[in-house]
């Protein structure tokens, strides 16, 4: 069997893996958010209004006695309720819940409006996906691949002052990044005043796209900085120890009695094996990095899906928070199935075939 | 008893587990100290506390301590009320039907700023007519400024910098715009020389010396009471300042202190020990059993956690125990499973166990006798680095603002310091007492964990 083909084989695995956990996780979204009713009586409320309103404004009605009206209102969304098959019992409908999430028809939003004016809470959620996917973007391509060089510039350094900073520092990422994000703006918006407090672009919006685009990245210091300051220093530890371990193995030095150039030595004996490893937990950590976006953002005042979440979360706004929640697990399974892809690449089991898999 | 004997001569060679060793004893000491001196239903009342509770208090003050720091010092809070014995001069006499009754507070004011606020809170027992009062402020060179005559009815309080006729007469005397808490402490020397220009608050500063109020209040029956207690309230608090609501800082840390501990030890230690049991029973009977333990890790793994932990909070509970359940549910089939299974894998394999099948020892006999036992010591390390992602999940949740509702928590601080913009005020106290404690907790916890990482696997364990 050719590799491109059991690579596209391993892929489609991946996928239809990754989708069957999407939807299990969306289930159970549905469950959680579900356990109060809150879905159900959303839905019923809305329903009652949109019948409501109807009714009551339609002109052709306007000699109609109240009580009368009334009782139509009832009779309708009794109708209407069986329709769309609110009067099911919850198994059923949770499958209806599922088709809708599934298929980001997410309803609107109770009180939320988009910067558009919609009310779908499609259209809000899709609004703030662009700042988010700037930021969580930028800060993990930034950590992946400063982790990684400066991971193998300390092995190479074993035991230098610059290796033992980076192992005393270790212990500094048991905090998160929201939480070193109050510090560094404690120190550098709030005392030094260097740096925005927050945001994303300033109130009046520079009028060029490159002072915007320069805006933007001032905007962005701070939120790398903290970023950074949670997970570079374990990531570049972890690093630094695995390629230790690996660089001791019998094949490197092999090669190195052979007379390889260090460079080479590197690439092609401790970086080549080692990167699937380290793609590996470099997923475990974005997975991490994404759920703390939501309070992240929130920190930063950053106008992304995680400020949009503790805002929903503020207004009690169900339909948003739900339809953020079924996001997040898009992006999630999104990220895994990126990282399995440069996996897939690294892997030469993958390419080459072996009998285990996964 | 050899094993941990070496084990401590060892420790000693990491100064980091040495500290964090004292770290951790230090927190325990005063979690078991905060849950003893402020028992849990006094804590809740305390951090439930309304004004009567907390009404003493200045409003965002910073800790006490700060005036160490400064040149121009913070005043502390001048509480003189006349229901305790001593502290406020009080006559009476007999007029008309009723009584009057003169009340002289004296203090002497040494501070280099101005009190936040001076308020005069007034406690009157009546049966018909409510009693009528009339002051006058005198301050240290002897100005005299008649605070106004107004009646007091229950729970009546007279905030000097809010009434409108003081302010006017303050002005009368003084020829500028100030408040008139200001006004009344002011040294006339500091105020501008030129009156039509804006006045710059920087400039001013109060009159340090011996001020008195005079109340003469007059009541309508005999019977009739009146008490009053004088409030300038200070600069400064306490040892870890006020917030918003005028609450002792000090409660809510004290009181952090327990509930980030305890649900950090619960959490980690149940999720462990719960993920190792599943990973030895997938490793042991493998087949459809490891294959369905890996998936569900899988799925796990693509559930965005946080987000079902906000909606359980905001859904069913936002108890702090419902939230530890949910939690460990959501962890136990974590990435833990897939380390746990590489080293049960290896274990499996090993002579002894065979050796306990060959003697007919049944299949949990092997996995809880046999298998998690050798591996119990690894677990310790990635137990201890594991309980500040918990400690900073609970404070994160109520960053959130889905905090317990009732448990004064170091997370519930730092909202309560976000939501009223504490950065933006200069209030870094507020965000740096709890933030500082997390810190510290999670320093001190990652840095046993380090060591004990070191300790146990000597060959810096990855994969």
């Amino acid at each position: 069997m050719g590799s491109a083909k059991r690579f596209a084989r391993y892929l489609t695995f991946k996928l239809i893996l990754l989708f069957i956990t999407t939807v299990i996780g969306v289930y159970i979204t549905i469950l959680v958010a579900n356990m109060g009713g809150y879905v159900d009586k959303l839905r019923m409320s809305q329903l009652r209004e949109e019948i409501g309103m109807k009714i009551m404004r339609d002109p052709s009605l306007r000699n109609v006695p109240t009580t009368q009206k009334k009782k139509m209102i009832e009779e309708k969304v009794r109708l209407e309720a069986e329709r769309l098959g609110l009067d099911k019992p919850f198994l059923i409908r949770s499958l209806y819940f599922l088709r809708d999430a599934m298929t980001l028809n997410l309803g609107r939003a109770q009180f939320m409006v988009s910067d558009s004016g919609s009310r779908q809470v499609k259209a809000i959620i899709l609004e703030r996906l662009p700042p988010t996917l700037l930021l969580m973007g930028t800060s993990f391509f930034l950590i992946f691949f400063l982790n990684l060089f400066i991971g193998l510039a300390l092995s190479r350094q074993y035991g230098s002052w610059l290796d033992k900073i980076y192992i005393t520092m270790a212990p500094l990422s048991a905090a998160p990044a929201w939480f070193y994000g109050i510090f560094l703006i404690l120190v550098f918006a709030a005392w030094l005043g260097w740096l925005p407090f927050g945001g994303m672009v300033d109130a009046p919006k520079p009028p060029t796209a490159w002072l915007y685009a320069l805006n933007v990245a001032k905007h962005m210091i701070l939120p790398l900085g903290a970023m950074l300051l949670s997970s570079h220093f374990i990531g570049v530890y972890g690093n630094r120890t695995f390629f230790l371990i690996y660089s001791s193995e019998d094949y490197v030095d092999l090669a190195r009695a052979k007379g390889l150039p260090a460079r080479m030595l590197e690439r092609r004996y401790i970086l080549r094996p080692t990167l699937p490893t380290i793609v590996t937990n470099f997923l475990l950590s974005v997975i991490t990095l994404w759920m703390g976006a939501i309070i992240f953002e929130t920190v930063f005042n950053w106008p992304g899906n995680g400020r949009l979440y503790y805002q929903a979360i503020g207004m009690k706004d169900v339909p948003v928070i739900v339809g953020n929640t079924i996001i997040y697990a898009y992006l999630l399974a999104i990220s895994v199935f990126l990282l399995d892809i440069i996996y897939a690449l690294l892997d030469p089991r993958v390419r080459v075939g072996s009998s285990r898999q996964g | 008893m050899g094993f941990l004997k070496s084990f401590f001569r060892e420790l000693k060679y990491y100064p980091s587990a040495i500290v964090g060793t004292l770290i951790i004893v230090a927190l325990l000491g005063v979690a078991l100290y905060a849950v003893i001196a402020i028992p849990y239903h006094r804590a809740v009342y305390l951090w439930r506390g309304t004004s009567e509770v907390w009404y003493r208090n200045p409003k965002m003050v910073p800790p006490s301590w700060v005036n160490y720091f400064r040149t121009k010092k913070l005043p502390t809070t001048i509480d003189l009320d006349s229901r305790k014995e001593g502290e406020v001069q009080r006559t009476e006499k007999k007029l008309g039907d009723g009584k009057q009754i003169e009340l002289t507070y004296e203090f002497d004011y040494t501070a280099d700023e101005f009190p936040p606020e001076i308020v005069l809170y007034f406690y009157p027992t009546y049966a018909a007519k409510q009693p009528f009062v009339s002051g006058e402020w005198i301050t240290p060179d002897g100005r005299k400024v008649r605070l106004g005559n107004f009646i007091v009815t229950q729970g009546y309080s007279f905030h000097m910098g809010q009434d409108k006729d003081l302010a006017r007469r303050v002005r009368r005397m003084l020829h500028v715009d100030i408040p008139a808490d200001i006004g009344l402490l002011v040294d006339p020397a500091s105020l501008p020389k030129d009156t039509s220009q804006p006045v710059d608050h920087k400039d001013l500063r109060p009159l340090k010396g011996h001020y008195k109020l005079h109340l003469s209040i007059i009541t309508f029956s005999p019977q009739d009471e009146v008490q009053a207690e004088l409030l300038v309230y200070g600069g400064v608090y306490g040892i870890a300042g006020t917030d918003h609501l005028r609450r002792d800082l000090m409660v809510g840390l004290l009181w952090g202190t327990p509930v980030a501990m305890a649900f950090g030890l619960i959490s980690a230690l149940v999720i462990g020990l719960a993920t190792m049991i599943i990973a030895a029973i997938g490793v042991w009977y493998g087949g459809v059993v490891d294959d369905l333990i890996q998936r569900i890790t899988e799925i796990n793994m693509v559930l965005p956690f946080l987000p079902i932990l906000i909606m359980v909070g905001i859904f069913v509970s936002r108890s702090l125990w419902v939230i530890m359940v949910v939690t460990i549910a959501l962890s136990i089939f974590g990435a833990g499973i897939k380390s746990y299974r590489a080293m049960f894998l290896q274990l499996r394999e090993s002579p002894y166990i065979e050796a306990a099948q060959a003697y007919g020892a049944g299949n949990s006999r092997i996995i809880f006798l046999y298998l998690i036992p050798r591996i119990l010591p690894m677990l310790i390390p990635g137990f201890i680095s594991a309980i500040p992602s918990f400690v900073f999940l609970e404070a994160s949740l109520a960053v959130l603002g889905i905090g317990d509702p009732v448990l004064p928590t170091w997370g519930k601080i730092i909202q309560d310091a976000q939501a009223n913009a504490a950065l933006y005020k200069g209030l870094y106290y507020w965000i740096l007492e709890p933030s500082v404690l997390l810190m510290v907790t999670g320093l001190g916890f990652a840095l046993l964990g380090f060591a004990l990482d070191r300790i146990f696997n000597p060959r810096l364990r990855q994969e």
